[in-house]
């Protein structure tokens, strides 16, 4: 393998790294405060749908990223609606959201466009265009560094920078701040939180909240960025990929963003077969490597890569005891 | 520093949760700068009381003064605005934060953390120097002992600066080294001029750490007196009460051999706490061993020993054959195997799963036995459901339908439910704990003639309880269990309640061995 290949391959896991990284830092926040969403795909999907739609119809891709927040925030309304104030299950409520929004996209795109499910072909502002970076081209020259800034670093959507930018601020936000502490307490131990006089619920909504609006960004990436519109099931998995990196980074931000690069890195190889082949010499099928990450997340549960500790109260509503 | 004036002052307090009336017009004041001593058996209602005044519970009718001014606590935010802090039985703190962490959580000033920290840091300081409070800042709570977490569920409350401290069973879970200390440390509060409620219901801890006392029961609150004014034994008598007797119809025992042999058993918790201190006696055929004793004092663990339910040292002998007491044979199939059956003190944890249905919860423990096999596969639902529907009727469940869920029967018809699942195994001992909790009259009556038949029947039975006068009225020998120990036995027909009720408070009876 070359090195232009090798850039190609790397470019390529950053596009794709992108919407597990929102979508792994939304889990993030949820599960942290107690939630567990299993409906990170569900709010994919119906971030991607609204995005693809209101961006084909304004022609604006800021206002489809908006919608597809919005859309995404409903979604994680009725999750916190189901589990925090009704106390259901979390992952049936999370299940019945993946299912509600994959057919609901479908419905509404068909209504809206009559496409067969899908939006229209996006193009010009209605899209999240390259970015150049500045001095791209001009270093370009330099060995080996150049064309990696050049074709890896530099050219890429304005929601990949943003998605990366997001890993130093959240890990900020859980570690450095008031919300921060009272986010990780909630998910470790509710009772503490409930006795310091702090609201749980409260606590636990705006935990989705940022849920919502990070699965809204992924969302709008796929449909206004990564792709050229919304297509039925154009998630394929990606929410439950995010939840499997969650748990490789053991809900800590600055590895969901290595475990995020290398599942991306996965799904890049997956779609270069012939340069696999030609490294390892041997022809690997391309469903083991779609498989691999949920493969490495096993692995890590079952305690091979040091021990993953869920949130203590990670999945059990509160309920008020005395 | 007692002034004189009232830190708080609870006035006709009252509190139902649904016909179960928790808390009766309640009225009691504590003094600043005291050490006020609530005590009661469980159930009393002396957490539901504290759970009111930390903004828990709304308390259905009447005015809680704190300072002498009337304060509403509608949740736990105003109680510690009013300067009140609490220490819960079971620590409320989060395991894999620091002791930094869990102090400022929820009083954090501003939105950044540092500043908090520092300023955090600075007052564990003092307070740890001035208090004898000493924890590592920095230590996670996880890797503390039960002593140091509740230190630091002090140092939050001063950290809030509370000036009234309550604290709700503190020494539970302490050793006695540990509870010396917290006391020392509740001392120096008192010199501060902080004002202090101690729940228990260890009579020890009353005498040597309170100023005050009151006394509740039943929802109540019977008296509140001077502690230096008082004696154990009084409170003793006041906490446990004059309750009328429920006379029960029997025979003198016949006992014939001895059915089971306990020696030197000891039994730790998962804290590694010893709850049960080297416990020693035997029960015959056709003898009930009544255990007397304030509840969490080892008897729970005493139970849960013999039934397979917890892991222990020492020695038991059934029939005069050893039973293992951890590892393989020591669970709760092996025990039923051997012909020990059980009714356990809990019968919604562990006696019964209440939405399963009469005849499956009939079968649970026993789904194994040959009667109920059709054949290798499967089990006979059709005898068991038949099996249950006879039970039902000769323990006058009502209404006698075995597919009826669990959590469809009145306290009192689950109970006989779990009552005749156990005794109709034909065990030859029978462990019951609780027997009559939560039950009505009638049942009661009805579980307590049973237990005499098994008795006349020529099984042991062991009887634990905390209600003195089922103790008084079933067993043959009444053993007292104080601290994980046994203070002593004695023949229901030459004590009194006043007598087991000083036993129970861990004054040593004299004399009269088993």
């Amino acid at each position: 393998m070359d090195y232009a290949t090798l850039l190609q391959i790397l470019d390529t896991t950053l596009r794709l790294a992108t919407p597990l990284l929102f979508a792994c830092l939304a889990g993030l926040f949820s599960e942290r405060s107690g939630i567990f969403d299993i409906g990170l795909e569900g709010k994919m999907l119906a971030a991607a749908m609204a995005s693809g739609a209101v961006a084909f119809l304004t022609g604006s891709a800021w206002l489809g990223m908006l919608a597809g927040i919005g859309a995404s925030l409903v979604f994680a309304a009725i999750h916190g609606l189901a589990s925090i104030t009704f106390r259901g299950n979390q992952l049936i409520s999370g299940v019945a959201l993946n299912f509600l929004a994959s057919g609901i996209t479908v419905l509404v795109a068909q209504a809206l466009f009559g496409q067969g499910g899908r939006t229209p072909p996006l193009s010009g502002a209605a899209r999240f265009n390259p970015i150049t970076l500045p001095f791209a081209d001009t270093l370009q020259g330099v060995p080996v560094l150049g064309p990696l800034y050049r074709e890896v670093i530099s050219g890429h959507a304005l929601p990949v920078y943003l998605a990366l930018a997001m890993v130093p601020l959240s890990w900020w936000v859980l570690n450095r701040t008031r919300f921060g502490l009272r986010l990780r307490a909630v998910g470790e131990n509710p009772a503490a939180v409930d006795t310091a006089g702090v609201s749980v619920v409260g606590l636990r909504y705006a935990a989705l909240a940022i849920t919502g609006i990070l699965c809204g960004l992924a969302g709008a990436y796929m449909a206004t960025a990564l792709q050229a519109g919304f297509g039925r099931e154009m998630t394929a998995g990606r929410g439950y990929i995010a939840l499997a990196a969650l748990i490789f980074a053991k809900w800590r931000p600055v590895a969901a963003l290595w475990a995020c690069l290398l599942f991306g890195f996965f799904q890049a190889l997956a779609l270069r077969p012939d340069v696999v082949q030609a490294v390892v010499q041997v022809k690997v099928p391309v469903p083991f490597l779609d498989a691999l990450p949920y493969i490495l997340t096993v692995v890590v549960l079952a305690g091979f890569i040091g021990k993953a500790i869920p949130p203590r109260a990670g999945g059990e509503p509160y309920v008020k005891e005395r | 520093m007692a002034d004189g004036t009232l830190a708080i002052e609870l006035k006709g307090i009252s509190k139902a949760f649904g016909p179960v009336q928790a808390n009766r017009d309640i009225n009691f004041a504590v003094p600043r700068g005291t050490i006020h001593g609530i005590i009661g058996e469980n159930g009393a209602g002396k957490s539901t009381l504290m759970s009111i005044l930390y903004g828990f519970y709304k308390a259905d009718a009447g005015q809680i003064f704190i300072g002498g001014k009337p304060t509403a606590i509608p949740d736990s935010q105003s109680a510690i605005r009013a300067g009140i802090g609490m220490v819960f039985q079971h620590f409320k703190l989060v395991q894999n934060f620091t002791v930094l962490e869990n102090v400022i959580l929820g009083a954090e000033e501003g939105q950044l953390l540092n500043r908090s920290l520092a300023k955090a840091r600075k007052v564990l300081e003092g307070l740890s120097r001035d208090y004898d409070l000493d924890v590592d800042p920095d230590a996670l709570i996880e890797d503390l002992s039960v002593g140091h977490q509740q230190r630091v569920e002090i140092l939050k409350a001063l950290y809030r600066q509370a000036d009234i401290l309550i604290l709700d069973e503190p020494t539970g879970v302490l050793t006695p080294a540990e509870a010396d200390h917290l006391f020392r440390i509740l001392e120096g509060l008192k010199d501060q001029g902080k004002t202090i409620i101690l729940i228990t219901h260890k009579l020890r801890e009353i005498m040597e750490a309170t100023d005050n006392v009151s006394v509740m029961r039943r929802g109540t609150m019977v008296a509140t007196v001077k502690t230096a004014g008082t004696s154990p034994e009084e409170l003793a008598e006041l906490m446990v009460g004059r309750k009328v007797l429920l006379e029960v119809e029997k025979k003198p025992a016949t006992p014939g051999a001895v059915v089971l042999k306990v020696e030197d058993l000891r039994v730790s918790d998962e804290h590694k706490v010893e709850r049960l201190k080297g416990v020693s006696f035997e029960i015959r055929a056709g003898e009930i061993l009544g255990i007397a004793g304030v509840a969490g004092n080892g008897q729970s663990e005493l139970l849960a020993a013999l039934g397979g339910m917890m892991r222990a040292t020492g020695k038991v002998t059934l029939n005069g054959a050893e039973l293992p007491l951890a590892g393989k044979g020591s669970d709760g199939q092996s025990r039923r195997r051997a012909g020990i059956a059980h009714v356990p003190e809990d019968r919604h944890h562990y006696g019964l799963i209440l939405d399963f249905t009469a005849w499956e919860n009939v079968a649970f423990g026993y789904f194994n036995e040959p009667e109920y096999q059709k054949n290798a596969l499967f089990m006979d639902n059709a005898a068991l459901r038949e099996d249950t529907r006879r039970k039902m009727e000769k323990y006058d469940v009502r209404p006698p339908i075995p597919g009826l869920a669990a959590k469809s029967f009145s306290g009192g018809n689950q109970q006989k439910i779990v009552v005749a699942r156990e005794m109709e195994q034909n065990p030859d001992l029978l462990l019951v704990g609780q027997p009559t909790r939560g039950v009505d009259i009638g049942a009661i009556e009805f579980i307590h003639n049973q237990i005499v038949a098994l008795r006349d029947a020529g099984k042991a039975v062991l009887l634990v309880s905390v209600e003195l006068d089922e103790i008084l009225s079933l067993s043959d020998r009444i053993a007292v269990m104080f601290d994980g120990r046994l203070m002593g036995f004695r023949d229901p027909e030459k004590t009194d309640e006043r007598e087991l009720g000083m036993m129970m408070a861990g004054m040593a009876g004299q004399g009269e061995a088993a």
